[in-house]
């Protein structure tokens, strides 16, 4: 009961606002980037736009790229909704977000080697022991092994949220599997066929290229015993998991087998999978199966996801798995905070792109100070991911806020907080007409024999007015994203 | 190719197959009931649909009675039921789904909107005459798909892999329509064969789509002996055994050329198809009909396995 007491004296002075318009100046003008777009938007009746919408969903549903809501039977396949309006990057802003992810990728990458190695920066007591020795997604069984080219995470989707002309935050680093790139690829082919004159207008850099750019990255990364060309291959978890359909996509696009675990085998020291005429085999195994998941003998015991034998090979150098096992430990919402200091300790260099302010609730000062503040703050499981278990406290009622602080007693490691952040808005297709929406955006990052990070990558967009949650599973949508070229 | 990718086109194919023959029946048990003065009666003719589409111990399992209205509903929509028209677009999309990759954009479009546009159909819908409508379209998706496959899919393994789970399937349907009514095809029943036998026969026809056909090869009334002949050993006929047969030969010699190694199952295709070559109606009566229809189902259902394990189908 105190903390709720406490809570309500919070004041409300960060409660969200309007956000920063990335299309309208304050003073009503339009940004440079924009101004285009601007023009042709007032040119566009409402009928003609409800048709290209409807078209558009038309593409979508027929081309079966929908995904799976968890918790509604009723309808397990949905589209995500489709934004027709682009978000547009100017060339200064997106030189500058691609500078401030290589160096966050790069520093995360040191400090995965790092932590399975010699845990240098335990030693010199930048981070405390037990936030890695204690963690769930640290992988004991890493320690020691030397992946090829020293890189962990080699596919990341980094999701940046923008609150003004140059304040860009990380908000997630998205180490592990991260999805939503099949998005950024189909939407632009929609838009490109919806509005061709929109691109004749816009000097957009393309985005075309990233399954090619994925097969170079995957291939860089072979096993150093692997002589010719690697054997790629995407694993699945099945038809049934959220993502199937990028998963399908991707290797479509790059030309290589989608396999499950049970297509897959070891023997005699090498992975196969199960042809007409027999067995094939891989050399590098781009997972989208969590790490639990890989190996019933490693990892989970229950697990017909993976392959039976799969890590020891792993370990011994025969096969890649990308991304590799472990990763986890580094995109971890407890060591999010530490970022900062990851990468001034690996690079010598400040970080270029801020972090969100994070409370550790697991550090007592921290907690109370959540606790007092949960009408400002939002709330997050630090295993947690997609929008679930999660508060966002200046819209939670006061029940809610109530019941969730008890949450939050019951097990404060479990939680982090952090600021509730006024997420930039962007003309959103609303039906009525355009009207701004909360977007985020995750660039996707290839990290191989060098980094690679295509221009744009997926907008979120929280189409409901004046929400700020824009995952898919909570009703968000998705729109193309340009970056111009100079 | 993977095994599993090789058992998606099977299982894909074979199911699409199933679901147009699904159609089939009903519409056959359909117009059955629409003729109430020839026969015993409907409730033996929805019997027999329902052992046509090897259904009816899953149907009794569950219903009491044999309505045309549970049996329609069992047949089109029953979601427990794995060969209503339902489970079987649903099975073959997500076998589709599992192989998109193998899949050209005019099959899975084929198969996507057809699933999409079958799912927003309710049992309730088809009152009032739209049933024969309804089957109609399920048969106009089901040639759509064909048609996408056959004019688009590159002639590789793939192709053949599909071509065998719709031919494998095709042969089944056949056999199982000519074995529920073989009795009214023994050449016994030609004398004494009255009216009703006469509405069977062209029952059996329809249900293959070949009450015309029959015509413009025979040029005779139907008579149950040339109605076996042509369901089994006429090679022009698309249903046959033996057009089937052909083309699963076909599709089997393909596969050995393109692997390099001649496997099991092509072996015992070409004994199956030699057999029907050689084989005449007369010998076909005299050691018996339905005894010669149920080695044919075996023999079938065995091929099939044979491929599955020739292929690492899983």
């Amino acid at each position: 009961m105190k903390n709720q007491a406490v809570s309500d004296q919070g004041g409300g002075k960060m409660r969200s606002s309007a956000g920063f318009d990335e299309m309208i100046r304050p003073d009503g003008s339009i940004r440079p980037a924009y101004q285009k777009l601007s023009e042709w938007l007032g040119g566009q009746s409402r009928g003609l736009m409800a048709k290209k919408q409807e078209e558009a969903e038309a593409i979508f549903r027929r081309l079966g790229i929908t995904f799976a809501v968890y918790g509604d039977s009723a309808s397990n396949e949905r589209l995500i909704p489709f934004d027709l309006i682009p978000r547009i990057i100017s060339a200064k802003e997106w030189r500058f977000l691609e500078r401030g992810i290589e160096q966050r990728v790069r520093a995360l990458n040191a400090f995965l080697y790092d932590i399975y190695h010699r845990q240098e920066i335990i030693r010199a007591g930048r981070i405390p022991a037990e936030l890695i020795t204690r963690n769930e997604a640290f992988l004991p069984e890493m320690i020691g092994f030397d992946p090829p080219r020293k890189i962990y995470s080699h596919i990341i989707g980094t999701d940046i949220v923008r609150t003004g002309e140059n304040e860009f935050f990380v908000l997630e680093d998205n180490l592990r599997t991260p999805s939503g790139v099949s998005y950024m690829l189909e939407d632009r082919e929609a838009m490109m066929h919806l509005f061709p004159e929109l691109f004749a207008a816009h000097r957009v850099a393309p985005v075309e290229r990233y399954p090619e750019l994925l097969r170079q990255t995957l291939e860089s990364v072979a096993p150093a015993g692997c002589t010719g060309d690697p054997t790629i291959a995407v694993l699945t978890p099945g038809i049934y998991n959220s993502a199937f359909f990028e998963h399908s996509f991707l290797a479509d696009q790059m030309g290589v087998e989608l396999v499950q675990g049970s297509d897959l085998f070891v023997e005699d020291g090498a992975l196969y999978m199960r042809t007409i005429t027999g067995k094939e085999k891989i050399d590098v195994l781009y997972r989208r199966v969590d790490d639990a998941y890989l190996d019933p003998l490693t990892f989970r015991p229950d697990s017909s996801l993976g392959v039976p034998g799969l890590f020891d090979l792993y370990r011994a150098g025969r096969v890649t798995i990308v991304n590799a096992p472990g990763t986890g430990i580094a995109d971890d919402k407890a060591v999010y905070a530490y970022v900062p200091d990851i990468i001034e300790f690996y690079t010598g260099q400040k970080p270029i792109l801020q972090n969100v302010p994070t409370w550790r609730c697991a550090v007592k000062d921290e907690c109370a100070h959540v606790l007092a503040n949960l009408e400002t703050l939002v709330v997050k499981e630090v295993h947690g991911s997609g929008g679930y278990g999660m508060l966002i406290g200046p819209h939670a009622t006061k029940a809610e806020r109530a019941a969730f602080a008890k949450k939050i007693t019951a097990k404060p490691s479990n939680y982090i907080a952090q600021p509730t952040l006024s997420l930039s808005t962007c003309p959103s297709n609303v039906g009525k007409g355009s009207s701004p929406r909360h977007v985020d955006l995750r660039p996707f990052v290839l990290v191989g024999d060098r980094v690679r990070i295509t221009p744009g990558g997926l907008t979120r967009v929280a189409l409901k007015k004046g929400s700020l949650v824009v995952n898919s599973s909570q009703g968000g949508g998705t729109k193309d994203t340009w970056v111009l070229e100079d | 190719m993977l095994g599993r990718t090789a058992a998606s086109l099977f299982w894909m194919s074979r199911y699409i197959e199933r679901a147009e023959n699904i159609a089939r029946l009903t519409e056959v048990g359909y117009r059955i009931a629409l003729t109430p003065d020839i026969g015993s009666g409907h409730r033996e003719d929805w019997r027999s649909t329902l052992i046509a589409a090897a259904g009816l111990n899953d149907y009794l399992a569950r219903h009491s009675e044999i309505t045309a209205e549970k049996v329609q509903h069992f047949l089109l929509f029953d979601r427990d039921n794995p060969s209503s028209v339902r489970s079987c677009l649903e099975t073959a999309r997500n076998n589709a789904r599992a192989v998109r990759t193998a899949l050209t954009r005019e099959m899975w479009e084929a198969l996507n909107s057809t699933y999409i546009d079958f799912t927003a159909v309710k049992a309730s819908d088809l009152g009032s005459g739209k049933l024969p409508e309804f089957l109609d379209w399920v048969r106009q998706r089901s040639a759509l798909f064909r048609g996408s496959l056959l004019g688009t899919l590159l002639r590789d393994e793939g192709f053949h892999f599909g071509q065998l789970g719709a031919f494998i399937e095709r042969a089944d349907n056949t056999a199982r329509i000519l074995d529920v009514k073989y009795y009214v095809l023994l050449p016994t029943n030609e004398s004494v064969g009255g009216e009703l036998d006469a509405f069977q026969w062209e029952t059996i026809l329809r249900s293959v789509s070949a009450h015309r056909s029959y015509r413009h090869v025979y040029k005779d009334r139907y008579r149950p002996w040339n109605i076996a002949e042509f369901l089994i050993l006429r090679q022009e006929m698309p249903r046959s055994f033996r057009f089937c047969y052909g083309w699963i030969e076909r599709s089997l010699e393909g596969l050995a050329e393109i692997l390099g190694q001649s496997p099991q199952s092509r072996h015992d295709a070409s004994a199956i198809l030699s057999d029907l070559k050689n084989a005449s109606m007369d010998e076909i009566f005299q050691s018996g009909l339905h005894e010669f229809l149920s080695s044919f189902i075996k023999r079938n259902n065995d091929l099939s396995s044979r491929i599955a394990v020739d292929f690492h189908f899983l």
